[in-house]
């Protein structure tokens, strides 16, 4: 089932606005793998779930794409802003991280955050997330102001995550990795987890019917039983999209998820990223690879040590020349 | 990373075939075979069968001891195993359930109730009190926890060690409320069963019959508070709350990240931990009618622990199993003299128990390190069918690629 939707996602019609650069991509891995894209390894003993056969309905991707949608209202008026960072600063003792950073993130667009290796991507992400309090400067989404607020708070008002280097419940099973991300729109606490009261009940049975459409969603529904740690890499990646996708969030934020990609699953993670933004999310990537980050977003914020020193849409990014000292230096007869 | 490798190793074992056999019936076709078993343990110490059975003890007292030992190990389980907040103090929390019941009843405590003007019956009095007992440890977790839960691993223990302790040392200075080190005597207990030759109901400690005696009727009592807290706790654990536990274990600021409010569900372990410790606090109180400090030593805390551990750390019948051994193998080899025809001294391996728990556990670190019955916790309600299908789905594989 697995293969299946990966195959999907590399059928040429389902590319949008880059189609030009996945075009490349697909190029490059026709050239290195041969025989055209690979879906996600499936091990020998791997214990593969037959989704139709479970969940006869979940083999429709209009159903698929149903569930996964938000159940609750999510504002999907494209062009306002949705997070607004102002002059955000975050300091480590002497170290300056980020210096009054500030930049909007539009409803419905996909902006990708890039520079160089230090530039302050993740403290950035980490600032936004409530994992760091900014020195000063605020960070507003939704019209409030994120200050005080509980990164459990913080994730239940609309922004989820995905980590550079993989944090998975490692002895949960894919699918329960899910339901947790699902549990942040649930209220079942002590008493009515005891009792099973109908609303514990109507939860759970929401948190399979979601956990499994999202697995579906992001291609690996097949491996929904098996322990997270067992994962191959690029499904425990994608995983990660699914647990933050539960969440229902507003705006999902990718720090480098195609960090060891091969080219081929670079593609499916750039369609698969459309295809988050078509069902009403906004998105927020940080990503190294520029192929992918010129391909798949609207508009692009560059950081150079702790500093915004660009922003625009990606054929003005890629011809800032600020950007391209930034990544490739100066040459020496333009310092002299 | 150790952890990993056994449990890939032990796949395809008989404890996995079991578990995927049980896991594939149905709940009632679960409780059809669970009953008769239940059953069967009740049953064990009326059966005197030669080898299982205590000589240096009475069985019955011994079961009742490990009925006790269950409910904390299950308890236990719930902070340590699941939601992996490592406490050393537990013993507080057994101390407090059992100093609530024995200072409400017994007569030499200032706040007794079972006499004139008291609010207990003298017939009830210890039932009465297993709720309050509860109550008020559930009360004792929440006062802990509240300012300590923002510590993390090792300082955390260090800190419920010292609760531990502070319990211990209360009760044996406040001597004007708590006896101090005289103890509190005459505890009460469920005066059930009163017949001519048994004027004080067959829970007293007088009824010291052959096979039939008090021991028995606690054990049997606590089987019933066993299967009820097993319900209780299989119902946390496949929902919301059990999910967040396992979560906070494995990852606590990424389950923090993923909406899971982590101090609050680190409480709630806390306090169903703390509840169900005083629980077994209070059978306690009420079979030995009689509780001392020295009872609530920080050794038993490592007991308790000990249990969870080598039963296996989050599997609730394997923490059961683990208490079992615990209180049952010295008592198998105390006043024993000869093990199936060899010569032992068994009191004097029964005296170096901690010695031998010490070696076991190491080595079950080495060779086993998830527990004798390993954890394969079920998190979801619903899920029943989605792993029923993985398990058929992985068979037929493996017959496909055996053929």
């Amino acid at each position: 089932m697995s293969r299946d939707d990966s195959d999907s996602a590399h059928d040429p019609g389902a590319v949008g606005a880059g189609a030009e650069v996945g075009e490349e991509y697909r190029h490059m891995s026709e050239e290195s793998f041969g025989e055209g894209p690979v879906g996600p390894m499936i091990l020998d003993e791997a214990v593969v779930v037959d989704v139709a056969d479970v969940m006869p309905e979940l083999a429709n991707p209009e159903v698929v794409a149903e569930i996964v949608a938000p159940t609750r209202e999510i504002d999907t008026r494209i062009g306002e802003p949705l997070v607004e960072l102002d002059k955000v600063t975050v300091r480590f003792g002497g170290l300056t991280a980020l210096d009054e950073v500030t930049f909007t993130i539009n409803r419905g667009e996909i902006l990708g955050l890039i520079g160089p290796n230090g530039a302050g991507k993740t403290t950035c992400f980490n600032a936004m997330t409530g994992v760091y309090r900014p020195t000063s400067g605020t960070v507003t989404f939704d019209h409030q102001v994120l200050a005080k607020l509980k990164r459990n708070q913080i994730t239940r008002l609309g922004i989820a995550r995905t980590f550079q280097n993989i944090r998975l419940f490692g002895e949960m099973t894919a699918l329960e990795n899910v339901v947790v991300g699902t549990d942040a729109r649930h209220r079942t606490s002590v008493p009515g987890a005891t009792f099973r009261v109908p609303r514990h009940r109507h939860e759970e049975r929401d948190a399979i019917d979601r956990g499994m459409a999202l697995l579906e969603f992001v291609g690996v529904g097949g491996r929904a039983t098996e322990k997270a740690r067992n994962l191959p890499y690029g499904d425990q990646r994608r995983l990660e999209i699914a647990r933050a996708l539960a969440t229902e969030p507003k705006l999902l934020c990718l720090d480098e998820p195609a960090a060891g990609f091969n080219p081929a699953e670079k593609v499916a993670l750039m369609d698969l990223i459309r295809k988050i933004r078509g069902d009403g999310y906004t998105v927020l990537l940080i990503e190294h690879d520029m192929r992918l980050v010129m391909g798949v977003t609207d508009r692009i914020v560059v950081l150079e040590f702790g500093k915004k020193i660009a922003e625009g849409v990606p054929s003005e990014i890629r011809d800032n020349p600020a950007v391209i000292a930034a990544y490739l230096g100066v040459p020496d007869d333009a310092t002299a | 990373m150790t952890v990993a490798s056994f449990n890939e190793r032990s796949k395809g074992g008989v404890g996995d075939g079991f578990r995927g056999w049980w896991n594939s019936l149905a709940r009632p076709a679960q409780w059809a075979f669970g009953v008769p078993v239940i059953l069967f343990l009740a049953v064990l110490p009326l059966l005197n069968i030669p080898l299982l059975t205590t000589e240096g003890t009475n069985f019955g007292s011994v079961m009742a001891q490990f009925g006790m030992y269950a409910l904390i190990a299950i308890g236990l389980n719930v902070v340590v195993g699941q939601a992996g907040l490592l406490d050393l103090g537990y013993v507080g929390f057994y101390a407090v359930g059992a100093y609530t019941v024995a200072l409400l009843t017994s007569p030499d405590s200032p706040w007794n109730q079972t006499g004139d003007g008291g609010f207990l019956s003298k017939d009830w009095a210890w039932l009465a009190c297993l709720p309050i007992a509860m109550a008020i440890t559930a009360l004792s977790g929440l006062i802990l926890g509240s300012p300590t839960l923002r510590l993390r691993g090792d300082y955390l223990a260090i800190v419920t060690l010292g609760f531990g302790e502070i319990v211990r040392l209360l009760a044996d200075n406040l001597e004007d409320i708590t006896g101090g080190g005289r103890g509190l005597s005459q505890v009460a207990y469920p005066r059930v069963g009163v017949t001519p030759e048994f004027p004080l109901g067959v829970f007293s400690a007088g009824n010291v019959g052959k096979t039939l005696n008090s021991g028995v009727w606690w054990y049997w009592l606590s089987i019933v508070l066993i299967v009820i807290m097993l319900l209780f706790v299989g119902n946390l654990e496949r929902s919301r709350v059990g999910r967040a536990w396992v979560a906070i274990r494995e990852d606590e600021d990424a389950a923090e990240i993923m909406g899971v409010p982590t101090f609050r569900f680190k409480l709630w372990a806390f306090v169903i931990g703390a509840m169900i410790g005083g629980m077994s606090g209070a059978l306690y109180a009420g079979q030995v009618q009689f509780v001392v400090p020295t009872n609530f030593n920080v050794v038993n805390s490592v007991l308790f622990l000990c249990a969870v551990v080598l039963g296996g750390q989050g599997n609730k019948l394997g923490v059961i199993l683990g208490a079992f051994i615990i209180v049952y193998l010295p008592n198998f080899f105390l006043g024993r003299t000869e093990i199936l025809g060899i010569p032992v001294n068994g009191s004097q391996i029964a005296e170096y128990k901690y010695l031998f728990f010490g070696l076991a556990l190491m080595v079950l670190m080495i060779f086993r390190p998830q527990g004798l019955i390993p954890v394969r916790q079920k998190l979801l309600t619903y899920g029943r069918q989605l792993y029923v299908a993985a398990r058929r789905r992985s068979k037929e594989e493996h017959a496909e690629v055996t053929k």
